[in-house]
């Protein structure tokens, strides 16, 4: 059974390494883009292979589904004729292989500086604290509590780069498919309940088990996201709804940030929460970021600042 | 009891490997998007299927198991309605279904003859 893993995990890592290739110089877009998508499928399953459901979970929503997706409707947006990427110039090829070199090498460096690590990490530490935290999953209680301030930042990343992408341009509407289908918007409404089902169970699930407010905030994304593609959400477009969606993207950030100020408020302490309190802000926190991850996943596809 | 059950699962999951290895083979090897979705939707959709049989008989309780079906369930629904999709489009765009011309079949060349 040991060999058995052993040659999976070899199959695992060997395909990720082609499909890294294939995805980079393939020389047909579509193709490169498949290949993009499966990478992070099976990166998805590296993770479960390295006991790390949580990330698995994210992986895969975002990694294949989001920014697949998005790398689809891209390339569909593109004129018909540049299927070809482009060649590298002649000069450009030693240029090439010393990068791939280098990143080579820091690679090895890499997992030779990991492989030195003490082990087994923080892990001890975590459990030791777990108490203190008001939630029972390690993973929940780090991201959420013992290292807020990190998840805090990714969310202000997160929302930079809706920013960035709404100054590039007006919004675009979806592409209409080829032939009027009733299957495709029946296709999203049959699936509606289960888009907001599923991040609720992963809520719920996220103060006790692998779950939580990213992979939620993805399940919910892509389900924003195909009421976008399926042009069934004309709502987000319009001028009045505006500020709603502002104070939507940005609740899971202020509300994050008022925990943390409340907490110095009452303990001094920046980011530190009363124990007393500590779930249910956490709580809070969680379905506040997962909305807002979801809309800001949704404000990506839309390409521009909708109602302007 | 449950060892039983286990091996049922486990000749369930190796009978939808080998459904998804057929449906792979027809991705590869069929003429055209038509038949190459046929395979697919057909052949992978029946062995997930069995799969989340298998796996449901292993499963530690009822909760896991009805979470297997759940995922066929969504899976049939998704893969059918992008399987009209893609399907659709492809006419849409011009592409027409290969009509049996193919020479090795001793079948399809009587009935070009007659033609």
């Amino acid at each position: 059974m040991r060999v058995l893993a052993w040659g999976f995990d070899v199959f695992l890592a060997a395909g990720l390494l082609w499909l890294a290739w294939q995805a980079l110089f393939t020389p047909r877009r579509f193709s490169a883009v498949v290949n993009f998508m499966a990478f992070y499928l099976l990166m998805a399953l590296v993770w479960v292979r390295l006991d790390a459901p949580d990330i698995a979970l994210a992986e895969a929503a975002i990694g294949a589904g989001v920014t697949g997706a998005l790398l689809l409707t891209a390339l569909g947006r593109l004129p018909a004729g540049s299927s070809a990427g482009a060649d590298p110039r002649h000069w450009q090829r030693p240029l090439q292989y010393l990068a791939m070199a280098g990143a080579g090498l820091g690679v090895l460096w890499l997992a030779w500086a990991a492989y030195h690590l003490p082990r087994p990490g923080l892990a001890t530490e975590v459990t030791a604290v777990l108490d203190a935290t008001g939630v029972s999953h390690a993973v929940t209680a780090v991201l959420l509590n013992l290292r807020a301030f990190d998840t805090l930042l990714e969310i202000v990343i997160m929302l930079a780069a809706v920013v960035l992408i709404w100054s590039l341009g007006p919004p675009l509407r979806t592409f209409a498919p080829a032939t009027a289908l009733p299957g495709l918007p029946a296709l999203s409404h049959l699936l509606h309940p289960l888009f907001l089902l599923v991040p609720a169970y992963l809520l719920w699930r996220g103060t006790h088990a692998p779950g939580g407010a990213f992979p939620a905030g993805a399940v919910m994304g892509a389900g924003g996201i195909l009421l976008l593609l399926t042009d069934t959400a004309p709502w987000i477009y319009l001028r009045r709804h505006r500020m709603l969606l502002h104070l939507l993207l940005t609740a899971g950030m202020a509300l994050f940030l008022a925990v943390a100020l409340g907490g110095m408020l009452m303990t001094g302490t920046f980011f530190t929460i009363p124990l007393l309190l500590a779930p249910m802000l956490i709580m809070a926190v969680e379905v506040t970021t997962a909305l807002s991850i979801a809309l800001m996943l949704m404000a990506f596809y839309l390409y521009g600042e909708p109602g302007r | 009891m449950t060892e039983a059950l286990h091996w049922l699962g486990c000749g369930f999951v190796v009978a939808g490997i080998l459904f998804f290895l057929a449906g792979s083979l027809g991705l590869l090897r069929f003429a055209d998007v038509f038949s190459r979705l046929h395979a697919l939707t057909k052949a992978d959709n029946l062995g997930l299927g069995l799969i989340c049989l298998g796996l449901a008989f292993q499963a530690s309780g009822l909760a896991e198991a009805v979470k297997y079906l759940l995922i066929w369930l969504l899976m049939l629904v998704a893969s059918g309605i992008g399987a009209t999709l893609i399907a659709s489009t492809a006419l849409a765009c011009g592409l027409v279904p290969r009509k049996a011309d193919m020479p090795t079949s001793s079948t399809t060349i009587k009935r070009s003859v007659e033609k």
